[in-house]
């Protein structure tokens, strides 16, 4: 048998977590109703990435995983975001 | 052939781990390069985008984000449980979760019929004589970008099933527990992809 040292979450945790999610979906249906122009987008993207924050923190169990497996998805959406980054200076310069 | 009786069977944990997430990078790549298609068309075609995203019910799309969320809390939960040596409950919780995928599905399946009803989708007639450009551009990354997630979905719930008939068999007990991690994973992948989608499709209008 192999000596893990698996973290037990408890269903409290989880409990938070999704209440905080259901929250964060509220804010975010009720925000973007509001004509704000240009914030409507912000807005939206805010919450999704706050919310995509506590599903790999907790839900993922990143933040009981070894610190290279974040190091990884840190990585990745790094490049997501410098690919995007360098879509948009194209289009808009030319 | 092997003679030894008593062999372990070779089991890796954190190698198991480690695969599930790489293939996870694939799947936020192959998403990532669509929502990329998808902002340069919004740029390009913000009043179109604007008037197509009105077309969608943003009521269903609310209550099927709270239907992948609170699925992803069960199958989470269900980690937890199969670590506390609770095999009922961790079936239950992995039954409740298949259930709470298949209802986003039978919801999609509505939302897309209505849409079907009204003359729109990939390569109607009226939406060729009645929609700009960018209408339909909006419509088409709809179709597909939702159609790729429910068939993530449809593929996670053949993954959850494999787990459920782990748990129930023994195969996957709390020692060995990475095929309900795993399938958790990718459960949680599909959630995350759909955080984004609803805001992106149902909310910026």
């Amino acid at each position: 048998m192999q000596h893990e040292k698996h973290h037990i979450v408890p269903y409290r945790t989880y409990l938070l977590i999704l209440a905080a999610l259901l929250i964060f979906t509220t804010l975010s249906v009720k925000i973007t109703a509001i004509e704000l122009g240009g914030l409507t987008v912000a807005a939206a993207l805010i919450f999704a990435s706050l919310k995509s924050y506590l599903v790999l923190t907790y839900f993922m169990h990143l933040k009981f995983d070894k610190i290279y497996i974040r190091i990884m998805v840190g990585f990745v959406i790094a490049v997501f975001l410098a690919v995007l980054t360098i879509t948009f200076i194209d289009y808009s310069f030319r | 052939m092997s003679q030894v009786i008593h062999q372990d069977e070779h089991y890796d944990e954190e190698g198991a781990k480690i695969g599930m997430w790489l293939f996870i990078f694939t799947e936020l790549l192959l998403f990532g390069g669509l929502f990329i298609i998808y902002s340069v068309y919004r740029f390009r075609n913000q009043d179109a985008f604007h008037m197509a995203a009105e077309e969608l019910n943003v009521t269903v799309g609310t209550i099927n984000t709270f239907i992948l969320l609170i699925s992803s809390m069960t199958i989470a939960m269900s980690t937890s449980a199969l670590q506390k040596k609770q095999k009922g409950t961790t079936i239950l919780l992995l039954e409740i979760t298949f259930m709470l995928g298949l209802i986003f599905l039978i919801n999609k399946y509505f939302e897309w019929g209505v849409k079907f009803d009204h003359g729109i989708f990939p390569g109607s007639q009226y939406m060729m004589d009645n929609l700009s450009q960018g209408e339909i551009l909006f419509f088409g990354l709809y179709f597909v970008m939702t159609g790729l997630h429910a068939l993530h979905i449809i593929i996670g719930m053949v993954v959850i099933g494999f787990a459920l008939s782990g748990v129930s068999s023994g195969r996957v007990h709390p020692h060995r527990a990475v095929l309900l991690e795993n399938a958790g994973l990718y459960w949680h992948l599909v959630d995350l992809i759909w955080i984004f989608l609803f805001p992106l499709f149902y909310l910026i209008h």
